[in-house]
């Protein structure tokens, strides 16, 4: 086998040595009535070309989303990743490093982690940012168990912009947590009345914004409400390129920012590997989830980085830890890192100027045809359209028609009439001005 | 000055002029200090050629950014230079033997890299029509088989997204079961031997965490675990196990245990941390466990990548099996189908909701499968065989010289020493530690597990060649010896030839500085400014 060094003299000299007859002897210790005899009912190694073949042929029955025109985020969005990108994280030194644990030798992780936690403080303009979560839905989980700790309360306010599986994923940790969840009904135009319902039991209130339905939010007057009664604003987004060109969420208050970080430097890989941004204000820095890197000095006196506050976590505080995460999303902060890097502040907003122009664009052209509505009024890369028949149906009929055209709303919120005709619609760098009129052309055509 | 075969020098100690200049700029040569991103980058500057649109009108309803973002940009030669530097001041596994207990690190196939940027893998977006990715579905599938194969399950709740995150699922499962029965039990037995994400996730549930004592050979006290069952007789919700445990051992009483949590009324949640052993020799399964995670980066090989992103695949018994999460993938005459909301689920389904958005962690399940296949049925056997005959040649090669805290007897696929051969030697176990970085080498696992006294946990895994093994028993008799015989000098000050000596993490965590402020804090070239 390709990867095991070991020839079958080396096992037997090697037995010998450790003063067995078999290997078999150093598995005494599992039953004998359960040990395998011989190995499991799968098939028997490949070669790599082979492998190769079969999943290449797996691959093959999917359609890449850079193949099509393609409009489809809710969550995820389809961006131009520089292969300078792809090039360095593939590096072995980064790729098959561990944790750095050993920060003598592992301060090329522990640097782009400290460049990391800044591009995101400074992004969402919080004073913290910790070292990546898993994705933004399971941040936004964590947000909340933090809310808890940080207010004593148990009661979580969820908007009706909220992405449903980010919802979802809340109500879930929350109920298993003895948590108390308020989710208010979806909310496509962003005019729902969230204000009334915080009170003095309220923990935190969780807002998307650009929400899952595109339209922008303003988070002030929430913030000054949340704070009035003691709870804590939890902002989230799911485009982090929006942050380039609208107001940052620690502007405006947010006491918890938290997001999904694919769409800069990572693909959309069916959903994960992502990676979740996270920052707080400094006071709540001991309640943070998370790894956290901080700056230090050697025995030198030469300026170094090493993992820090790690009295927050599991490996130390066991049952009494604010989390019982052990990883972060190390490589995908890394791509975000280097992405960043190379965008700047100048690049970022530039990106984030052109992914607005193409949704402008994109709206006006869908506003033409006949039975069309978009449903937002401020709105970034993003937003949502009523169908004169249901989302999903148009969805597949474009689909045939080889145009990718967004997300029915009806997939993750179904059996909700009046939900049923609504499409979210993303626009990204990537659209061209023919991929725009094949999708109105097309959807014409469907709705005709 | 001569090589010896392995390309060791063949004089140790002083080999001549032994002078070293300070440098102007604090360089040593290829190893680089290196300044951070911001402290270089110029704020009008952008390494992206993007072009302005054509015409640019708001519609943002008012919320344009007026706050700064003031992050620097970078040429892309600029960023390529910076971001080699950094990676020559990481070990890897690429670079050399990586014996950290209880992580596996192993060899990661680049066949598993090139297969999960295929673009039909790699640039599908996790809500376009289930119609236009059946290879996608396909592939889940397939992965799934082979895992609840490898472990003699029926089930498998594939989204979590890291190991601990495969814990908080398989928990999640069996409260949401007791919930079902209407039961409401509150203790959760954990060894003292566990992981700490273990008491760390069932405490995030609600759950009080009761300890469970081990015996004197390391493994869990039946005796004890009877004990504690009997005085919360009703009230156990389960136990949570690591097997094999965190000291190298397979637990030999599993199948009593697990037969005595089940008549509690309890599950038997298996940490899944070290299946890499018992792969084609024994299916948890058939041990009695109720739901295990794998961790995708260490028994199949998913990079590391310096801490994430991982996958946390559970398998899960049939008792178990109705409340796996949102989403899975049913397998009908008329092929797979997604589903993802609880309207789709029929009878016998009862998700207990959902552990993350989307569908986990679809790059990782690439890579996993590839490693299986590649390995296939008879080579995922050798390759833990191998990992474990690896670690018990380590053993034997320093069993006279290193301590082992549960005599000499065979371990699985990593062995623990504890600190006792040190004693009166004045060198730490982390001195020793840090002085095998100095050798070319990243430490073990330190102070793990917390049951014994300066832990040291070598996993060699199968990755590694005989010849690699005898250079690494070779290096650490001759540090044993060293620290023996009393040169306390390479250890206490160890490591001098790392890119950075020792770092002040007390000083880190005093006063926490987690993000660079405006003006650069340290001078970059504190040598050259002496």
């Amino acid at each position: 086998m390709r990867y095991l060094p070991l020839t079958d003299t080396d096992r037997a000299d090697m037995l010998a040595k450790v003063g067995v007859d078999s290997i078999d002897d150093l598995f005494a210790d599992i039953p004998e009535k359960v040990r395998l005899k011989d190995p499991v009912d799968l098939p028997k190694r490949t070669s790599e070309m082979q492998v190769e073949r079969q999943l290449s042929a797996m691959a093959a029955k999917n359609t890449p989303a850079s193949s099509v025109p393609f409009f489809v985020g809710a969550g995820a969005y389809k961006h131009h990743v520089p292969a300078t990108v792809d090039h360095l994280i593939q590096r072995s030194e980064f790729l098959t490093s561990y944790t750095p644990y050993q920060p003598e030798i592992t301060q090329g992780t522990l640097q782009y982690l400290f460049e990391f936690q800044t591009q995101v403080a400074r992004l969402t303009n919080m004073d913290v940012a910790n070292a990546s979560m898993y994705d933004g839905s399971t941040g936004t989980g964590e947000a909340v168990l933090m809310a808890h700790r940080v207010t004593k309360r148990k009661k979580a306010v969820l908007s009706g912009g909220l992405h449903p599986q980010y919802r979802e994923v809340v109500e879930g940790l929350s109920n298993m947590a003895d948590g108390q969840v308020v989710s208010l009904p979806a909310d496509p135009t962003g005019t729902e009345d969230i204000l009334s319902q915080i009170d003095d039991e309220t923990s935190c209130v969780v807002v998307q914004s650009p929400s899952f339905y595109g339209q922008i939010i303003d988070l002030k007057p929430i913030a000054e409400k949340a704070h009035e009664k003691g709870a804590l604003l939890i902002a989230v987004f799911t485009e982090v390129v929006s942050l380039g060109l609208i107001e940052a969420p620690g502007t405006q208050g947010a006491d918890i920012v938290v997001g999904e970080g694919q769409s800069i430097g990572n693909g959309l890989n069916f959903g994960g590997p992502y990676v979740g941004l996270f920052a707080t204000r400094q006071k709540y820095v001991r309640q943070m989830p998370g790894r956290l890197c901080g700056e230090t000095v050697d025995a030198e006196g030469k300026r170094g980085f090493v993992l820090t506050l790690s009295t927050r976590e599991q490996h130390i505080r066991r049952d009494k830890a604010t989390s019982n995460i052990c990883t972060n999303s190390g490589l995908c902060c890394l791509a975000f890192t280097i992405h960043m890097s190379l965008l700047g502040q100048t690049g970022l907003g530039k990106l984030a100027r052109i992914n607005h122009a193409n949704a402008v664009s994109l709206k006006k052209q869908l506003a033409t045809v006949s039975g069309v509505e978009v449903l937002n009024k401020a709105y970034f890369n993003e937003f949502t359209v009523k169908l004169p028949k249901p989302a999903n149906d148009v969805v597949e009929a474009l689909a045939a028609k080889g145009i990718l055209a967004g997300v029915p709303v009806s997939r993750l919120e179904p059996g909700k009439a009046s939900l049923e005709n609504l499409l979210v619609v993303a626009a990204t760098e990537v659209n061209t001005d023919e991929d725009r009129a094949a999708f109105v052309a097309a959807l014409k055509e469907v709705l005709a | 000055m001569s090589l010896n075969k392995q390309g060791r020098p063949t004089q140790a100690g002083d080999a001549g002029d032994s002078f070293r200049p300070t440098t102007f700029t604090g360089n040593r040569a290829l190893d680089m200090e290196e300044p951070l991103i911001f402290e270089f980058g110029r704020l009008d500057y952008t390494g992206v050629d993007l072009d302005e649109p054509d015409s640019f009108e708001s519609e943002l309803g008012g919320h344009e950014r007026k706050t700064e973002i003031g992050l620097a940009g970078l040429a892309e030669p600029e960023t390529m230079r910076h971001y080699v530097r950094l990676s020559r001041n990481n070990y890897a596994i690429d670079s050399g033997l990586y014996p950290l207990g209880s992580c596996t690190m192993k060899h990661n196939p680049r066949l598993n890299e090139k297969m999960a940027r295929l673009p039909g893998f790699g640039d599908i977006h996790p809500l376009q029509p289930a119609s236009t990715v059946p290879g996608a579905l396909e592939l889940i599938d397939e992965l799934a088989h082979w895992l609840m194969v490898t472990t003699g399950t029926s089930a498998v709740a594939m989204s979590p997204k890291a190991g601990a995150h495969g814990e908080l699922c398989g928990m999640m499962a069996i409260k949401a079961a007791h919930t079902a029965k209407g039961r409401k039990p509150e203790i959760v037995l954990v060894p003292e031997s566990a992981h700490g994400t273990n008491p760390a996730t069932a405490a995030l549930l609600g759950y009080k965490v009761v300890s469970i004592g081990a015996k004197d050979d390391g493994t869990v006290d039946l005796g004890a675990l009877k004990e504690t069952i009997a005085k919360h007789d009703g009230n156990i919700a389960g136990i949570m196990l690591t097997n094999p445990n965190t000291c190298g051992l397979f637990e030999r009483d599993i199948m009593e245990i697990a037969d005595l949590i089940h008549e509690a009324g309890g599950y038997f949640y298996c940490d899944g941390a070290n299946f890499n052993a018992i792969v084609g020799k024994a299916r948890p399964g058939d041990l009695g466990v109720d739901a295990m995670h794998i961790n995708l980066h260490k028994t199949f090989s998913t990079p590391h990548g310096g801490g994430g992103p991982g996958s946390g695949p559970v398998v899960l018994s049939d008792r178990l099996a109705p409340y796996a999460p949102l989403p899975f993938i049913r397998k009908t005459d008329a092929g797979l189908e997604l589903v993802e909301t609880e309207d789709q689920t029929t009878d016998g389904e009862q998700p207990f909701g959902r552990m993350t958005a989307f569908h986990g962690q679809m790059g990782m399940y690439v890579r996993a499968l590839s490693y299986m296949m590649s390995h296939g049925s008879d080579g995922l056997r050798q390759a833990s065989e191998d990992a474990v005959l690896n670690a018990n040649y380590v053993r034997v090669g320093l069993q006279d010289i290193m301590t082992l805290p549960f005599g000499e007897n065979p371990c699985m696929h990593e062995v623990l020493f504890d600190d006792s051969f040190l004693k009166d030697t004045g060198v730490t176990t982390l001195d020793f530690a840090k002085a095998m970085i100095d050798e070319g080498y990243h430490p073990m696992t330190m102070y793990f597990p917390l049951v014994v006294h300066g832990a040291m946990l070598i996993e060699p895994t199968e990755s590694e060649s005989r010849a690699a093994l005898d250079l690494f028993v070779a290096t650490m008799r001759d540090l044993v010896m060293s620290a023996k015989r009393g040169e306390t000098k390479r250890f206490e000050g160890a490591p001098y030839l790392a890119p950075r000596r020792r770092l002040d993490e007390t000083g880190a965590a005093r006063k926490p500085v987690l993000k660079w402020t405006e003006p650069a804090p340290a001078e970059v070239t504190p040598v050259a400014a002496e």
